[in-house]
């Protein structure tokens, strides 16, 4: 069971539990949909975007326990982020997941991970990479301001 | 000289006795672990294993007797015809149908239903006809009706579910009427494990003139199927849930139906004469079944129909009923775990969820002690939305899995409740 722990993390059990900035955000700017057809998982995202910047970010949905931890300390990470910030953010964490580095994103700065880290064992679970990016996706869809629902599929 | 002395070779081995466990070394895949663990492959209802003679099949046929069928005139061309023709007899006898022109080979049990929804509406229907299937279909008995009422201007109609989750029997015949066509229903659920009562549906959809299809994917490996009684209309599986290779499926026809549908695909094998003014098509069942066919894998089936009839699909069903029995009671001991539906006839599958625990959680957790489970929506929304859960968990069952399987499942279950504190 020591690869589950690798993947299942203390903050991971953690934020599924008790998921942080989980409710409707009234003010948003922003609301993005994300839908992975192959679980069944659903999130809305919302964001309030002032002058560049995340000011403040919401999710609302059901999923497993690494696409809510995923979703919850994704809002905590980027809180405060300019755009620019968060994009490279979504950058770092999909190089994180797959073990794969973005074509997209050579050019840009690696910013600090923090406690992204913790999702770090997903690399090991090529099935669950999925769960794991669904927010990241839908915060990116969001910030390109494209209104259709985000699939992982 | 007792009886079984006196019997010839071929009936000696029809009367072979057989346990799921004394069957397990004639798998050769499960002799392998998986994650350092015994493998305990309890996701049947998605591919079953295949026993070791359909894979020594499938390598004799392209070590001893390759060639394209239905046309050489050389030997090995002429003995692939034959074991190729071979295993649609074994069809035949295996499903009870009364001419082996009544079998008819395609990719799978998706194919199957295309072919009829296509040729049989083409020949059948007329705009403001209806089609009935019910809310426990799997998305292959939905999309190709949909997708055909679409575009001929037919209405589908959807019988509900009973809370237990069986066919809702008195809104079922409400929606029979003089307008309905086809009624295609499956004949056990490959999520609820549900066992229609499928001699009185076709008997309801046969006294107001519509035809029926029978979904047998989930049916054909676990209980004796016989076509004539049963008197359905078309009845469709696929080999590689019975213990078969991928990538053949069956669709049983009455002979006067299939002779007025117009063929599905054109091409090779499946005409008479062509000639750019007028093209005749081949007969039965060769008019369905354009372009050189999946000869390997429909000869290894032959193989995978003689291990079945071996073991007898009646002490099939028997002995897997005793083992759902036990899966029922052992599953409803672990605390938080909801079993979904309530049938009276459960078969094959059943899915659960564990409270507090995501199914695909779930399946990783198991899938690191070795055990094979199938979580997500099962191909089967509108059933999931039915349920009101956007996923559940499923186990479904073999000849070949025992009461340890089960209670590695049970183990697994117990840790992951521990694993995520619940």
């Amino acid at each position: 069971m020591s690869d589950l722990r690798d993947l299942y993390q203390e903050v991971i059990l953690d934020h599924q539990r008790h998921p942080r900035n989980f409710r409707v955000l009234a003010d948003a700017t922003r609301l993005q949909e994300g839908y992975n057809p192959l679980c069944g998982d659903r999130l809305i995202l919302y964001i309030k975007l002032r002058d560049n910047r995340i000011e403040d970010i919401a999710f609302q949905g059901s999923g497993c326990a690494i696409s809510t931890a995923s979703a919850s300390v994704m809002t905590e990470t980027v809180k405060g982020k300019t755009i620019e910030e968060a994009e490279a953010l979504f950058h770092a964490f999909h190089e994180l997941v797959t073990g794969q580095e973005s074509s997209e994103a050579k050019h840009l700065p690696r910013p600090a991970l923090g406690k992204l880290a913790v999702f770090s064992g997903v690399r090991e679970f090529p099935v669950r990479v999925k769960c794991a990016t669904l927010a990241w996706h839908t915060l990116h869809a969001a910030l390109q301001g494209r209104d259709e629902t985000v699939s992982t599929e | 000289m007792s009886r079984i002395a006196s019997l010839s070779a071929a009936e000696k081995r029809a009367v072979r006795s057989w346990t799921a466990e004394s069957l397990r070394a004639e798998f050769p895949i499960l002799q392998r672990q998986v994650r350092g663990q015994p493998l305990r492959y309890l996701d049947n209802a998605a591919t079953t294993q295949k026993p070791r003679v359909v894979i020594e099949a499938l390598v004799r046929y392209y070590e001893e007797l390759n060639a394209n069928v239905h046309r050489g005139i050389h030997y090995l061309s002429e003995q692939a015809t034959l074991a190729f023709e071979q295993t649609r007899t074994a069809v035949q006898r295996f499903i009870g149908a009364r001419s082996h022109r009544e079998i008819v080979f395609t990719r799978g049990t998706t194919e199957s239903i295309n072919l009829v929804a296509w040729s049989f509406c083409r020949r059948f229907t007329q705009p403001g006809d209806e089609i009935v299937i019910t809310h426990m279909e799997h998305h292959s008995n939905i999309v190709p009706w949909q997708m055909v009422c679409e575009e001929r201007g037919l209405h589908l109609r959807v019988a509900p579910l009973t809370p237990e989750g069986e066919l809702d029997w008195r809104s079922f015949e409400r929606l029979l009427g003089p307008r309905t066509k086809l009624v295609s229903v499956t004949h056990v659920s490959n999520v609820l494990g549900t066992v229609n009562p499928v001699r009185q549906i076709v008997q309801a959809a046969h006294a107001v003139g519509a035809r029926v299809l029978m979904d047998g994917a989930q049916a054909a490996p676990h209980l004796p199927v016989h076509v004539q009684e049963l008197d359905c209309d078309f009845y469709v599986f696929s080999a590689h849930k019975m213990y078969g290779p991928t990538g053949v499926g069956v669709l049983y026809g009455k002979e006067e139906l299939l002779e007025a549908m117009p063929p599905y695909q054109g091409g090779g094998d499946m005409i008479a004469s062509v000639t750019f003014a007028k093209t005749t098509y081949n007969v039965l069942p060769y008019k369905f079944e354009a372009g050189t066919p999946n000869i390997a894998d429909v000869v290894a089936f032959a193989a995978a129909l003689e291990f079945l009839a071996e073991l007898r699909m009646e002490e099939v069903a028997t002995q897997e009923e005793s083992l759902m029995a036990y899966t029922l009671q052992a599953l409803q001991e672990v605390p938080g775990l909801v079993i979904y539906g309530r049938p009276a006839q459960r078969c094959g599958a059943i899915a659960f969820n564990l409270a507090g625990i995501h199914p695909h959680d779930l399946g990783t957790v198991l899938d690191q002690q070795g055990i094979a489970i199938r979580t997500g929506h099962h191909c089967a929304q509108p059933l999931m939305d039915w349920l009101g859960v956007p996923a559940t968990a499923r186990a479904s069952l073999a000849v070949y899995n025992t009461f340890e399987d089960i209670d590695a499942l049970v183990a697994g279950l117990h840790q992951a409740r521990q694993f995520f504190r619940i």
